[in-house]
């Protein structure tokens, strides 16, 4: 394959995962942090960090060590992979990141759980070439951190009046409290889905009317 | 372990790789094992690591917190129950999961108070807090909420509203405390409450009335005994 | 005992495990279209969480206090083993049921709400008894969210809603409007 060829694929692998295919909005995964940790921008980018350090992480692994995993047990495998990035990155917040870790509580711990990465070892990691694997990986965490970043801005300033701790509005703002609790980010999750949904539905349009004008 | 891949197979497996090849039973254990280890030796060493910086976190933590209930405080020392009374915790002698509270000394020796931990439930969920007492003057001399789940602008008023937590910095335990709406504080023992947030703020007098009924006693046993 | 009950209907209504604290999601969103199904998979929830609660504090008090960096893994595997079992289990004593569920049953081990529970279970030193109140009041709420969720889409389903807003999207408009009446349980039981 030619130089340019490679480059090609490896952005093409990175790009996907930013927007065609990103996680949390379009194929819908990794919806129990995207609710749980939004409720402030600064948990949504450190949440959004240690996923991707564990997805790109295992990715790694996955794709260097794809010949030698029996199939039979490729799943335990990815898993006991996953589980100790996991348990690293958990002890890596909880000594250097303290509060951020308090913060985040049980979730850090269950990104192991989170679909996105198990899902991304067997679909892609398992099948590719190690740079390959790591484009995808890093183009799915900085789609997956956008998600995040998108769905936290619009709850802490709307249900705290500020960003990353800044206050926004000043004393006189009322915050809509109502954000930053649970139903808060169901809310936002519904409405930033329905916002897609409408996008999507505009371009199919623009898209029929323009085929219908050409002869 | 092995018996579950099968059964998420069906949903997961792309049909070019799907073709078994034929693995030794050998490989497939001995993968598993290799796996299990190198995981195991991994994790061993980012504890070893980090288990240090996390113990002192937390201490720290703690130790600013319980300057900040006692004011006054240059050193503290844990203690648990003993006997009738409360007794210095040895080191090496710490007993998992042991209720404990922090005797509070200034630079010259001197007694200034006690830290006691406490929890219970509140509005939303478990509050836990820490509370400075004196026992000479039998007063509540300061206390944080160190960790709550109260509703944020309500419930949370309870680590916010100065006035609430002004209760707390000369709070007579005899008789026992007794929650009041807010404004109508008179006596030493009495707690104003915050408006919109009485289940939170009542959850706070329980948790302090519980540690009272926990602590006091044996605190008093103790300084009775004229011991520390 | 009021600590049990407080435990119980906690877990249950008042910090129910999917409204309040984001825990099972995508079974949330994705077994909800019959009700029937989330019936199922709610009562094959409950018999997992038990079993890992049991192992959880079997593992807690016997296991973890020599090698505390082995919880997240041994945990895992503890409930890879319970779904498998009750798996196994559920084929022998119910094979229709066994067949309704199909794929559904396996992903329960990537069910957060089950990690969840052991971690929760840990974090706050419940005991056994506790533990398993606390399984049994999560199961049910877990149940009564997903019933709940699939009875409001096969309902919605019926109803004129705009193109974009169907699926996903309205689903996760109506949890929120779940998750906002069931906040007003909260001061249920106070001291």
């Amino acid at each position: 394959m030619s130089q340019a060829g490679d480059d090609h694929a490896l952005r093409n692998e990175l790009v996907k995962g930013i927007w065609r295919e990103n996680p949390v909005l379009l194929q819908v995964l990794g919806l129990c942090p995207a609710m749980a940790v939004t409720n402030s921008l600064s948990n949504a980018i450190v949440m959004g960090v240690a996923t991707g350090f564990v997805l790109v992480g295992s990715s790694v692994i996955v794709s260097a060590l794809r010949r030698v995993i029996p199939p039979q047990v490729r799943i335990s495998i990815y898993v006991i992979i996953i589980a100790t990035f996991v348990t690293v990155v958990d002890f890596a917040l909880a000594a250097y990141l303290p509060t951020a870790h308090k913060a985040l509580g049980a979730f850090i711990a269950l990104i192991v759980v989170n679909c996105l990465i198990l899902g991304r070892q067997e679909a892609f990691a398992a099948k590719n070439t190690v740079p390959l694997a790591i484009a995808d990986a890093v183009g799915m965490t900085i789609g997956n951190t956008l998600a995040l970043v998108a769905i936290g801005v619009v709850r802490e300033v709307l249900g705290s009046g500020t960003l990353l701790g800044v206050n926004l509005f000043g004393d006189k703002f009322e915050p809509w409290v109502i954000m930053v609790l649970p139903p808060g980010g169901f809310i936002t999750m519904g409405l930033l889905l329905f916002a897609i949904a409408l996008r999507k539905e505009a371009a199919l349009r623009a898209q029929a009317a323009a085929l219908q004008e050409a002869p | 372990m092995t018996d579950h891949a099968p059964a998420t197979e069906p949903a997961l497996t792309d049909p070019a790789t799907a073709a078994p090849t034929e693995v030794s039973s050998f490989r497939i254990v001995g993968s598993l094992v290799v796996a299990g280890l190198v995981s195991g030796l991994i994790l061993v060493g980012a504890f070893l690591w980090t288990q240090p910086l996390i113990a002192a976190n937390q201490a720290a933590a703690l130790q600013a917190a319980i300057f900040r209930v006692v004011p006054g405080t240059t050193t503290t020392a844990p203690m648990h129950q003993a006997g009738d009374g409360v007794a210095l915790v040895k080191p090496g002698g710490e007993v998992k999961g042991e209720a404990l509270i922090y005797a509070c000394t200034r630079k010259d020796g001197s007694l200034v108070g006690y830290a006691i931990p406490g929890q219970g439930s509140g509005f939303m969920d478990t509050i836990s807090l820490l509370y400075g007492y004196d026992p000479g003057r039998k007063v509540i001399v300061g206390m944080e909420v160190l960790d709550s789940r109260e509703t944020p602008g309500l419930g949370d008023k309870i680590i916010t509203d100065k006035h609430f937590l002004e209760n707390f910095k000369a709070l007579a335990v005899e008789p026992d405390l007794v929650p009041v709406k807010r404004g109508l504080k008179t006596k030493p023992n009495e707690v104003d409450m915050i408006t919109g947030a009485s289940i939170s703020s009542k959850a706070v007098v329980s948790i302090l009335h519980k540690g009272n009924r926990t602590w006091l006693p044996r605190i008093g046993a103790a300084t009775s005994k004229g011991g520390k | 005992m009021d600590d049990l009950l407080w435990i119980f209907v906690s877990s249950a209504i008042i910090n129910n495990f999917t409204l309040a604290y984001f825990l099972g999601l995508c079974a949330f969103f994705g077994v909800t279209n019959k009700i029937e199904t989330a019936v199922r998979l709610g009562l094959a929830n409950i018999f997992v969480l038990v079993i890992t609660a049991l192992a959880t504090w079997a593992l807690n008090r016997f296991v973890l206090d020599a090698a505390p960096y082995l919880r997240l893994i041994s945990f895992i595997v503890v409930i890879a083993c319970a779904v498998q079992f009750v798996e196994m289990l559920i084929r022998k004593l119910s094979p229709a049921l066994f067949r309704a569920l199909g794929i559904y049953l396996p992903l329960i081990t990537t069910n957060c709400a089950i990690l969840g529970l052991a971690l929760f279970q840990t974090s706050r030193g419940y005991g056994l008894v506790q533990g398993l109140t606390f399984a049994v009041g999560a199961g049910i709420g877990l149940l009564i969210a997903l019933v709940l969720m699939a009875g409001l889409r096969v309902e919605s389903r019926l109803s004129t809603v705009p193109a974009a807003l169907k699926g996903t999207a309205l689903s996760f408009l109506l949890a929120g409007v779940m998750s906002l009446a069931f906040m007003g349980f909260a001061g249920l039981f106070s001291q």
